[in-house]
Order: structure tokens, then sequence, then C-alpha cells
């Protein structure tokens, strides 16, 4: 297929060709087209159906501000629906498809909402699809959904990478026109550290859209001699295809570099986009303005454009949209589009110049006072209707219009701190206001700023100020042409439709309707018609929308005022914010120190927090996970087990007050502990609620370890460290966290000692190592630590040595101790054996428990204070029928217990009101042969022995317990201490 | 000194090094490592003590190299003392020894994975990784940041070399956000 609308010039290569398909059709363009003006030169405007109505549409502009061009490119993973094909560069093997109609974009069966648009009007689903309500979920949302929507998503997985990354610069120079560039090369040269960023893949911005002189050159040219100047400075870092997307705190600015969008593939490797943070001294907004169209009758159909990008397709690409061609303006700038097409041989039909008087454009039929009332052409534009300034009216067959209705300062990302922009009325738009992000300057275009030679300066001059410089690169000479405008929102006439907002189908009507029930706020202008929704965020709509308002209710359009703008500026994919963080590299993980042992065994391992712990080690003919935790349970409660326990936090607590510091963070007593001897501590949150356990040694008068859960060792470090620095700065107290300086094991059963005593080289019988003592030893000459502390019940001694020994020790304590048959048990069996023994942990943890639910109100010393203490003893947290700890067991030993089932007496009804409480941990105990579990029982102290109901409605399950004590294995304690 | 075998962080029996193209990331076993903080009120003793003990106790966000012991300061009257491992496998006692008890002193040797990078220019690579300026810090500069969700040690001894010092139960998956980055960025 020929490229039929190709004309000479352009920013293009024509001596190479890319091939690509639009709807599975072929066609050819060059390297420095989009999508879009390769359509167009092929003589494609049809590029999508409208979201609501299903119109036909093309688009309406040449850039990132397009509301109706959205395309679906490239297929399988990478498939990306409501691209803007204005802004899609164009590779050899693009595949591109037209989205949102059935069956085909020429024909699309939906676009009979077309003709019933009476009935689709703003506020339609509200009213409509209210009853029943039940409806709504199961059939009308599915049929709207299918109906109204845009492009789809793929199914498969995203196979490219996404990075983040942060950049700093002393200047972060946002648009890449002529304002930016001038700001950039003032900085540049003077040695600032500058970022200077642009969305599009060429730098110049409307430079290279326009054919007017900067200085001696074509704009553009001038353009390309900056861009080769400031690549050669090193302090400059130059970002093509990179939207800065949003103005955070601190000078900070969000944005996205898009690497290899313009590829096929990405190159091995390397990521498809980069989200970047940019922490900036300063920012310079160069963003340049949108052109902002006119509503009036059928304005939508592909042909029609703004004014500017007409001559931008013209100018850059060296496409002409249209063989006849005319320009509706109602200021100086859509004239410049009647020029330059002129001038390039394309027939300007007519140029409707809503304004009266002035000049008239030499040899252009250029009607004064005049407006366009009303379009024709179904799948493309045929002919326009014209009102004369006379009344008359006159339809001129045109296949192309250009329409400007004045530009929008992109204010965004000045507006991002919620700084309101402030209307203009020389300019008829808004600009930036007051109260921007810190440190963010405005030049050129943004600020309203409209000529060449005004944006040269202000960029130059915004640079200087940036920088602090004294002064900076002297300006070329260039256009300083001033806007002349008379504003024009909408065209009076007749009862069609006339588009405000193309994206979201919002025409004037709705507007209309929407004053009418009084959504009169912008706000609520925006929620009930959907204006300025969507992937264009209503750039091209916003303004004319609410100035259209302004006009129904009388009043000014700063009274009316703006929506609030939030980030991003334009679409970033989910996947760019997730980076790597996906799949199996979600998160980090943390590995034991028996973790490559473990997996040599084909250990079983469970996600606790970031770490991977064992959970069980299966035996050659274990097909179930029970029988695997079974047999650690016996075993160990038989002889002796091994528990990689390098998880728990460990916290080195070192100072002279630092026994005094424990005895205010934990609920009892450890100023009085014995050097050598360790103790069990609870710690309480401000509110009295058990925050945390574990066991803390005294290693010396003035040196504690303290170890926590494995799941709170970083909310009890903090923690620590905010008494220590903010409660209590007099303290001397010193804080490190050692949890993964020491690999550290449990080895628990009756033969744990005998074992033990193979490895280390001092004596620990129970005389000299008694129930509870602590302390430093070697293990063949090597540092290491012992504590005689139990979590299952056992005989049992937890051995710390230096983490990278700690696999060595897991096998040398396997190979010497092999007579006893030792194994290896996981997470599993410790639930096990800590819930056969009525310990604690994150079931009963809950954050919603006190020290007394839990049986261990005595430990709450009255005797001195500690956070929690007071709290701790409120009415209501103390009352006798409050819930308490106890064991469970089925009557029948073959029924199975649920966590999470409740209480009930018998004969209760299974209803809220009658809730006794629930069971928090369930295992399965081999030694009583019969599911056990621990659980909160309103007064559960007092019910020891009585029999009651287990209701667990959502698993179908209504069993007769009996509640016994939560120490449900050796009771007295005698393992323990053996 | 003992009869256990060492492991490696990465889980092997000899430090690992791998090389993406002109990046070279090597694991440092070789490094003894202690937390040196004042006892509160005690900090003109300390630095008393540790000058005559020959160990650096530099300002904030520096890195000061020394013989045997180099330190960086990690918090306010706190620092880390590397040393040299072979020499210096019981730094916490060493350092108890010369500062007596004007600090607290820990271990924490074993809590760290340690890996340094060399690269003609670092900074495209650590760019991709945490916010530290580096192209712009001096060489000495010492920080604390994140990387991948870990929260690291990163000291600039040039803009060719740094070390990184990362949690150690997390080696594995800091060396792949180290390699993924290199791949992606160099």
């Amino acid at each position: 297929m020929t490229q039929s609308n190709r004309i000479t010039g352009g920013q293009i290569d024509r001596t190479k060709t890319l091939r690509f398909t639009f709807d599975g059709i072929p066609y050819q363009g060059h390297p420095g087209d989009t999508l879009a003006s390769a359509l167009l030169a092929n003589g494609v405007k049809l590029m999508g159906r409208s979201f609501k109505y299903h119109r036909p549409r093309g688009p309406i502009s040449a850039g990132s501000e397009e509301p109706n061009a959205l395309v679906e490119l490239r297929s399988g993973g990478r498939q990306e629906p409501n691209t803007r094909a204005t802004v899609a560069e164009l590779f050899d093997g693009l595949t591109a498809n037209s989205q949102n109609r059935w069956p085909s974009l020429r024909f699309d069966a939906m676009g009979i909402n077309d003709k019933l648009s009476t009935f689709f009007a703003a506020g339609f689903y509200y009213k409509t699809f209210m009853w029943p309500k039940s409806f709504w979920e199961k059939l009308y949302e599915p049929i709207i959904r299918r109906a109204a929507g845009l492009g789809s998503v793929t199914r498969e997985e995203d196979p490219d990478n996404y990075d983040k990354g942060f950049l700093h610069c002393d200047l972060l120079v946002i648009g890449a026109g002529p304002t930016g560039l001038m700001a950039a090369l003032t900085a540049g040269r003077a040695g600032k550290r500058v970022i200077l960023a642009d969305e599009d893949f060429r730098m110049g911005g409307r430079l290279n859209a326009e054919t007017y002189a900067v200085g001696d050159l074509q704009g553009a040219d001038w353009a390309a001699g900056v861009v080769a100047e400031l690549s050669s400075m090193p302090n400059l870092r130059l970002m093509t295809r990179t939207t800065v997307v949003g103005a955070f705190d601190h000078g900070i600015y969000s944005a996205v570099e898009r690497v290899s969008d313009h590829l096929a593939t990405p190159t091995d490797g390397k990521p498809r986009q980069i989200l970047w943070r940019i922490y900036s001294g300063k920012a310079i907004l160069a963003g340049g303005a949108t052109e902002r169209p006119v509503a009036f009758e059928n304005n939508d159909r592909p042909g029609i454009m703004m004014a500017g990008a007409l001559r931008a397709y013209a100018n850059r690409w060296g496409v002409k949209v249209g063989e006849r061609v005319a320009v509706f303006t109602n200021n100086d700038d859509g004239l410049r589009t009647a020029l330059d097409l002129q001038a390039i041989g394309v027939d300007v039909v007519a140029v409707i110049d809503s304004r009266e008087g002035g000049d008239l454009l030499p040899g252009i039929r250029h009607l004064q006072g005049a407006e366009v009332i009303d379009t024709a052409g179904n799948l493309g534009l045929k002919s326009i209707s014209v009102r004369q300034a006379n009344g008359r009216s006159e339809t001129f067959a045109v296949d192309a219009l250009g329409v400007s209705g004045g530009w929008n300062p992109n204010v965004n990302i000045h507006s991002h701190h919620r700084s309101r922009p402030v209307y203009d009325p020389a300019i008829a738009a808004f600009i930036p206001g007051k109260d921007g992000p810190p440190g963010l300057l405005v030049a050129g275009a943004a600020a309203g700023q409209m000529s060449t030679h005004a944006a040269l300066k202000t960029g130059r001059d915004a640079a200087i100020a940036a920088c602090d410089l004294t002064n900076g690169p002297d300006l070329p000479q260039a256009e300083d042409a001033p806007v002349r405008i008379t504003p024009l929102w909408h065209v009076a006439h007749g009862k069609g439709r006339a588009w405000i907002d193309q994206q979201n189908d919002v025409t004037v009507k709705d507007i209309k309707l929407a004053k009418q029930e009084n959504f009169t706020s912008v706000e609520h202008l925006k929620r009930y018609t959907t204006l300025g929704m969507a992937t264009d965020q209503g750039k091209t709509s916003n303004v004319i929308g609410l100035a259209v308002m302004a006009e129904l209710t009388g009043r000014s359009i700063p009274e009316t005022g703006t929506t609030i703008y939030r980030p991003p500026y334009t679409p970033v994919a989910m996947g760019t914010l997730a980076g790597r963080s996906r799949g199996r590299e979600f998160k980090p993980f943390r590995l034991t120190p028996s973790h490559h042992w473990a997996k040599e065994q084909g250990a079983i391992f469970v996600e606790v927090g970031n770490w991977l712990r064992t959970q069980w080690v299966p035996k050659a003919g274990e097909t179930e996970w029970r029988q695997s935790v079974d047999r650690e349970v016996l075993a160990t409660r038989k002889s002796v087990g091994i528990c990689d326990v390098t998880t728990l936090g460990k916290i080195d607590i070192q100072g002279t007050d630092a026994g005094a510091f424990l005895d205010r963070v934990y609920a009892n007593t450890f100023s009085t502990l014995a050097v050598g001897k360790c103790r069990y501590g609870l710690m309480l949150r401000e509110d009295g609620i058990v925050f945390d356990d574990g066991t803390t040694a005294r290693m010396s008068p003035s040196e504690y370890v303290m170890t926590t859960t494995t799941a709170n060792a970083v909310t009890v470090f903090r923690h620590l460290e905010y008494c220590r620095q903010v409660l209590w700065p007099d303290m001397d107290v010193q804080l490190i966290s050692t949890t993964e300086a020491w690999a550290q094991f449990s080895a628990a059963g009756p033969n744990a000692r005998n074992l033990l005593a193979k490895i280390v080289d001092q004596d620990i019988s129970d005389a000299a190592f008694p129930y509870m003592g602590a302390g430093n030893i070697t293990v063949g000459g090597l540092r290491a630590r012992l504590f005689r502390i139990s979590f299952s019940g056992e005989l049992a001694y937890e051995i710390a040595v230096p983490t990278r020994y700690g696999d060595a020790l897991l096998r040398e304590m396997l190979a010497k101790g092999a007579e006893f048959d030792p194994i290896v048990y996981g997470t599993e069996a410790l639930g096990v054996m800590r819930i056969e023994k009525g310990h604690v942990a994150g079931g009963e943890l809950n954050g919603q428990s006190t020290a007394l639910n839990m049986g261990l109100g005595k430990m709450v010393s009255k005797k001195k204070d500690s956070i929690g203490m007071v709290l701790s003893q409120r009415e209501g947290m103390t009352a006798e029928n409050g819930y308490r700890l106890v064991g469970v067991k089925p009557v029948d030993p073959q029924a199975k217990l649920t966590a999470g089932s409740h209480f009930l007496e018998k004969g209760a009804a299974a209803v809220a009101a009658n809730d006794g409480g629930w069971l928090t941990s369930k295992v399965y105990s081999p030694h009583l042969g019969c599911d056990i579990a621990l659980g909160y029982l309103k007064a559960g102290d007092t019910k020891i022995g009585q029999r009651m109901r287990i209701v667990n409605l959502l698993a179908g399950l209504d069993t007769e317990v009996e509640i016994i004590s939560p120490h449900m294995f050796d009771p007295e304690g005698e393992r323990l201490r053996g | 000194m003992a009869s256990l075998m060492a492991m490696t962080a990465l889980g092997r029996r000899e430090p690992t090094t791998v090389t993406h193209g002109p990046l070279t990331i090597t694991e440092r076993t070789d490094v003894a490592l202690a937390s040196v903080a004042a006892r509160k009120g005690r900090m003109a003793d300390l630095a008393q003590a540790a000058q005559a003990a020959g160990t650096p106790l530099p300002g904030p966000a520096t890195h000061q190299r020394g013989t045997p012991y180099s330190a960086f300061w990690t918090a306010p009257e706190m620092w880390f003392v590397e040393a040299p491992f072979a020499t210096h496998e019981l730094i916490a006692e060493m350092l108890k020894a010369a500062l007596g008890d004007a600090a607290s002193i820990t271990e924490q040797t074993d809590a760290w994975v340690a890996f340094d990078l060399a690269a003609p220019d670092l900074s495209p690579v650590l760019e991709r990784l945490c916010n530290v300026d580096f192209r712009h810090v001096p060489d000495g500069h010492a920080t604390r940041t994140m990387m991948e969700h870990l929260g690291v040690y990163l000291i600039k001894h040039g803009p060719k070399e740094a070390r990184l010092y990362g949690p150690r139960s997390s080696a594995e998956s800091l060396l792949h956000a180290l390699e993924t980055a290199a791949h992606s960025a160099l």
C-alpha cells in the first residue's frame, strides 16, 4: 500500500521503510513516524470507536493528549490496550488493532448506541440500572462492561521487565521545547547538573512542528543544534521518551522512561520501561501548552482535528491529512495552520474565523464572524456547514478540518500539590497559580508565555533564577506574536450533539443536564458526566467543559474553577509501578543457616515473613505431611530433635542502665536477673495488650541478649530504639540487632544434654548448667552461646555459633550425636509441641489479648512501672469473666477441630450472642492421639473439666469437647527440668 | 580456629566472584566487623581510647581507612569497625580490651554479607538500586540505604569501587538484585 498522503518535508527518515499492520492490513511508514502519522500518511483516518456511542473516530491531536486514537499494540503477553496512536513510535513489524468495536472498525454493531443516544445521556446508568438491586452485579454491570469499554487485557503474563531507579540533579527541566532547551542550555553551560526530560522521542517540542525560524535556522534545526551541544556536556542528562508524571515532596519527581517501547522486543536483559525517582534541587516546568477544540455539532468525525495537529502532521511528519482542508479558529494560531498548509500546496478551502474584524489572510477564503455549525460524513469528514456573519449558511466539501479554540498551558505538574491555576483572560486559559511545589518554576507556554521569543526568554530566565546565575546565553531572534483570541467554547446551534470530551462521549447536552440536575460544581460535573476522566484526563476537554458550565450558570470561569490535578500526567502501566517486585522477585528471601542442609534433605519450606523456614523434613516412604510431623514430634520427645531457631529476633542490649531499661519495657523484672541466667519476658504495648514475648539472658552485668518472636523481630527493635531515643534519652543503653550474626539451634528431648555434651567443650550437667542457665561456651574452641530454655517442654537448650559455622554445627550435632537418633524438626512439629505445652504464639499473640487472657497475668509486675502496666489494669481488661487461655480436646478422639471455631454451651443456638470464645491454634497431638487446641474462652479458668461445643458454621463443624488445662503435656514440667 | 567448616553467606565454601560486563562483584568473607557505640556521656573517653588503639571514629556518613581497623559511622556516637578476619576474628573481644567500658561493643561479622563492587563507573548500576547520589558523594562516603527492600550499608571507596554490607540471610537475593541491575544497566 502506498503512502498516498505523504508529502515532502518532515523529520522522518525516508531512506528506511518500516512495515506494520493495523487491523491486519499491512502498511508502510518511516523511522520518525508515530503510528498515527503513518496511518494518516496511508490515508487512514478512522482509528477507533468512541467509548459510549461507538462513534467512528480519528486522531484529534499529535501528542499525549489524544482522546480518540486508542489502539491495542502488539500481541500475546505484550499486548497493550489503550495506547495512543499519536505517541506510539513506529517500528518495523508493529501490529496494531483497533478496539471497542465488533465485528470491525468500519462496521461496528454497537454503533446502534449512537442511534439510541437519547437514552445514554449523563446519569443514565445511575438512573436506569437501579432496580432490582441484585441485578447490578450479575446482569447490568457485565453487560455494560462488555458494551462500553476500551481495549482488552491480555491473559498472558507480561514477558518484559520493568526497572526502578533514582536520579539526582541540580535542575530538572521538564519538557525539551524551546523553553526547556534554553533552560537546559543556560544551566548546563553554567556547569550545573541538569536532567532534561521529554516525553517525545525527538527533542525540540513545538519547534519540530512549526516552520518559523529561530535565529538563522529553521526552528527544528536550531533545536537539533542545541540538543547536540547539550549531549556533549558531561553534566547534562538528556532523557527522551521520558514523561515526568508527578511532582512529590521535597523536589522529588517521578518519571517514566520508555526504554524499549519503540522496539519490537527489548534488547536481552534490558527493561521495557524505567520508573525514575528524580531528586532535584530545583525544577522548571517547560511542558508547553495543549490546543483545545471548540464544541459544535458532530465535531468528532475522523478528519476533524486540532489545527496545530494538522500542521504538525504536515511539517514534522510530511503528511497531509486531507486533500481539501478548512480551518475553524477563534485565535491567530489557527491561521498559521491555514498558511502552512497553503504553502505546501494543500487546498485550503476556507478559514472560518469566529472573530470579527482584523486582517484577512491573503489568497485564502477567510470568513470572519463565522462558525462551523455542523458536519457530515459517516466514517470520515465529507463536508462542513458554516454559518456566516450575515446568518447565511454555506456547506463546504472538505475531508479535513483544523479546529483551534486556543491553547491551554500544561499546568498539571505545577498543580500536583493542589495549587489552583488562575484564569488569564489575555490568553483565555488557565495559567499556573501560587503555591506550586516548592522549587518548581514554570516557563514558556506552560506559564502562558505563548510566543517563541517568550519561551526562549522565560526558559533562560527561569534557569538563571533556579540556579542563582547572573546571566545566560544570548537569545536567538524568534517570532514574538501576541495571542489574539476571542473565546468561543461552543457553537450555539440546533439540537445535535456537540462533543466536549471525545474520550468519554460527553457533549454540551450532558453538561446542560448536569446543570439542570444541580451538579454545577466542577468536581460534581466531572463525576456525573465523566468529563475529564480516563486515559487523557481531559487534557483537551476540561477547560471547555467548565467554560460551558460557567456560561450555563452565569458564573465567571474563575468562579467555576478547575478540578484537582493529580499524578500521573499520562497513564502509567501497572507493571511499571511494580518494577521488579513480581513473581519470585516480589520480595527478597531470608535463608536460615540450615537452609542448604534442609534443601539437601528435600525439606518443605514455609514463608515466615521473608524467612524460608523448614516446615518439616520428609523421610523416604512418608507420603503425607502429618506422617513427617508426627514422627518429628515423637522422635524429639523420645530422644532428641534439633530445630533451627535463628529466625527469632536477637537484640544485644548493653549499657549500665540495660537492666533498668528492660524493667521498663518488659512487664516483669529483669534488673534482678543473675548473670548467666535467662528469663521469659512479656512485653506490653502502651495500651496494656501483649506486644511480644521471648527469653532474655544476662551475659554480663551490663549486657543482655533479648530474643523476640520471628514475626516481631524488627518491630520490637524499632520499639526499643524509640524507647531509648525518645522516651528515656538519659539512660545509658545501646542496642543492636544480632539476629543474623548467630546461627541458633534448639536441641530438645531427653537426650538433648547427652548430644550437646559431645559437642561443647564445657560441663553442661544439670548442676553446672541448670534450667534457665545462659552463658558463653566454646564448641571445639569456637566461641558459642548456650541457653537452657525450652519451647517444646522437653529438656532443651539453644546453642548459637557465628552464622558461618551454623551449617557445620548442625551437621556435627547430627554426626556426633548419631547414637541418639537425632532428627531435625520443622515449624509444624514445633507448633505441635508448643501447643501440647500450652505456650502462646502467633494465634494467641494476636494484638487483642492481655497477659491475663493468656493466663500470664501474674507476670505483670505492680512493683515497678513498665510500658502497658497501668492500662493493662483497666476495668474490662481485668473482668473475671474475660477470655482465658484453655486447652481443648474432643470428647470423641476421632473428631476434628478447626482453628477459628467458636465455643458454645451445649444446647445453645449458634448465634453471636451465645459465643463463648474461639480456638486460636489447633494441631494433632501424636501423644494424646487426637486433635488438640488452644483457645480463648470466657471465664475459661473456671470451666476446666467442663464439656462444651466447638462450632464452625463455615466448616460445618459442631463437636463436643472437653475444656482442659492448656498445659496438656507434662503439666508439672518434669521433663524440661530433667 | 574452629574445627567447624565455615560456609559463606552464599552457601559455599569459598567466596564468590561474579562479573557482568565491566562489573565485578566479590563476596568478602575476610572482614571482621563489630559495632562500637559510645556509652552515655563517655564519648570523650571513647575518643581517647580509640585514638590510642588506632581505631578511627569518622564523622557522619563517612568511612575512614586505617590499619588494622577501618570504620564507618552508622548512627550518632556509633560506628562499625572493620578489620582483617584472619587476625581479628575475635574483633569484639579485641576492641573491648582496647576501648574498655567507654563503649558497648557487639560482634557483627556474620550479621552481614559483604560485597565489593568494581567497575569503571559504578553509578549506572547503583542508580537502579538505591537513592544514593553515588556520582556526587565524595570518596569515603558511607550511608545506609535500601536496595530491593533490603537495608544495606553502601561505602564509596571511589567512583570505581564500593563496598556493600547487606543482611547475611538475604545474600542470595541481594546478589540477584545486583546482577539483575548490572544486566539491565550495563
